[in-house]
């Protein structure tokens, strides 16, 4: 499971670091780093771009695992070049840039996207896999789930848009509905695409969602 | 009160409904042109709700704009830009202004309209869409509240019989009749073989099924849905008949292909009636029609 981004643009992110002339980067050995997004080579290409820019690199480093406790250690390392920049620049995932933002008052401008929580399921290959919706419905639809894999989250069978096996939207992007036809097919499970879901709890667990392991 | 369509659907005779597409803007004039070209030679008529994901003048006022012309409405309402509570409410309102009819629809995806970045809402899905409107004439809303004064509808679906596979959409299709749906409009249908197996299996279910007939305006029309919109198949040899007339003769080709394949359904008795789709043709249902004998 990674969590998967894409690099804003460069006038984006120059934009982002408007009035921030000293910048110190940061990048994640984790999923950044398995992604080609923000691994050790990228936050060298991004320290070019930055100095192209006309800023000034007060240093950088690539903590092992951005969105965890380490990433306290790895800015108390780098406490003196983290204070003489204006902001630091992440080259992690949304989770990362939470996680600085709670050490050293320094202003964290993301230089990426977070697009989603994905699997790889071949090399190189992420999809989607989970909306984290609180409500797992895989045990009925054969491990394929309506909520992520079909583009309009149906519950109850496909839409007309469904074409060949494939989606409205995209014709690279397969109908999930099949898909799960399919499988539940082969398992002798369609009574179970014929049971009514109805109405789904968006609200599962209230927004800002939060737990407490005791 | 009953709907006035309700009771052509239980006459037994050949139903014919078609459809009405409001503007996007709001000059009404050509729109209520169509409705009071239409209104008295069909047995109701639909409104589409931003069909194609495009946004438009909504299916709801384009509804009582048939309502004021003394029309027969069947309003089209989509999952996509609507939460429940909105859908709840707008049926309320529906009805208190002599809405009778409505057509439940999941609705096309948001990238394939004109607000592309706009949220797909799918709170609901045509199914659960069906059975909202059951439970509000049982006089109940979806938080479970008692309402104060009910409502009364016709609530109709959808069905694909070109849909490939097909099984997913039978599967839908019987989940839909369960759900109470009162009569089937299916999407465009060329090839009457298909359409008799399908209405071979679909009959079972005793649920009315009009056939949709989407006038041919051109060969590259053809070949452009059988291509890209998903559900629609149009045989080569309606292509080649289409190909085969001067480039001024098409229109009325089609037409004549619209009416011959009324007339064949109504003939043999095939489906209990049609819903012709003119697609921004609508001057030329009147000729659908007579082209069909009706």
């Amino acid at each position: 499971m990674k969590s998967i981004t894409k690099q804003k643009s460069i006038e984006d992110i120059q934009e982002g670091l408007k009035g921030l002339d000293k910048i110190f980067v940061v990048g994640c050995g984790t999923c950044t780093t398995m992604t080609k997004t923000g691994g050790v080579e990228q936050v060298e290409e991004m320290k070019g771009h930055l100095q192209e820019m006309g800023k000034r690199v007060t240093g950088s480093t690539v903590i092992p695992t951005a969105c965890d406790d380490m990433t306290e250690v790895a800015m108390k390392e780098n406490e003196q070049f983290i204070r003489s920049a204006d902001a630091i620049l992440s080259m992690s995932c949304a989770l990362g840039v939470h996680r600085m933002s709670l050490y050293l008052d320094k202003p964290v401008i993301p230089a990426l996207d977070t697009l989603f929580i994905g699997v790889e399921e071949t090399p190189g290959y992420f999809r989607e896999a989970c909306d984290q919706c609180g409500q797992c419905l895989l045990g009925q639809t054969a491990g394929i789930c309506p909520i992520t894999a079909c583009h309009k989250g149906l519950v109850n069978g496909p839409c007309g848009g469904t074409n060949n096996g494939k989606c409205e939207v995209d014709k690279d992007k397969d109908c999930a509905w099949t898909l799960i036809y399919n499988r539940l097919k082969e398992q002798g499970r369609l009574d179970l695409m014929h049971q009514y879901q109805p109405p789904r709890n968006h609200h599962v667990i209230l927004k800002p969602k939060s737990v407490k392991i005791t | 009160m009953v709907s006035r369509f309700k009771e052509v659907l239980e006459s037994g005779r050949f139903v014919i409904t078609s459809e009405v597409a409001p503007p996007k803007g709001t000059n009404l004039e050509k729109f209520l042109h169509h409705i009071d070209l239409l209104k008295d030679k069909v047995d109701a008529l639909n409104v589409t709700d931003h069909q194609s994901s495009v946004m438009r003048f909504p299916s709801l006022g384009g509804a009582l704009a048939i309502i004021e012309k003394g029309g027969e409405p069947i309003m089209q309402m989509t999952c996509r830009d609507r939460n429940r509570m909105a859908l709840e409410a707008d049926l309320l309102f529906a009805y208190s202004r002599g809405i009778k009819n409505v057509l439940c629809l999941t609705g096309d995806a948001v990238p394939v309209g004109d607000h592309k970045e706009a949220k797909g809402v799918f709170d609901l899905d045509s199914l659960q869409l069906l059975k909202t409107i059951h439970q509000l004439m049982d006089g109940q809303d979806l938080g479970g509240n008692e309402l104060d004064g009910g409502v009364e509808f016709c609530a109709g679906a959808i069905v694909t019989p070109e849909a490939q596979p097909i099984e997913p959409q039978l599967i839908k299709f019987e989940k839909k009749v369960e759900g109470g749906a009162e009569f089937f409009q299916t999407q465009a249908i060329y090839d009457l073989d298909n359409f008799k197996s399908f209405m071979d299996y679909a009959r079972k279910f005793k649920v009315p099924v009009l056939a949709g007939i989407v006038l041919l305006s051109s060969a590259r029309m053809a070949k452009y849905m059988t291509a890209n919109v998903p559900g629609i198949f149009v045989p080569q040899e309606l292509i080649d008949e289409l190909s085969g007339v001067p480039k001024e003769e098409v229109l009325a080709k089609g037409i004549e292909i619209a009416g011959r394949t009324i007339a064949a359904l109504k003939k043999d008795a095939i489906c209990e009636g049609v819903h012709i789709m003119a697609i921004g043709k609508e001057e030329v249902v009147p000729d659908i029609l007579a082209a069909s004998g009706l």
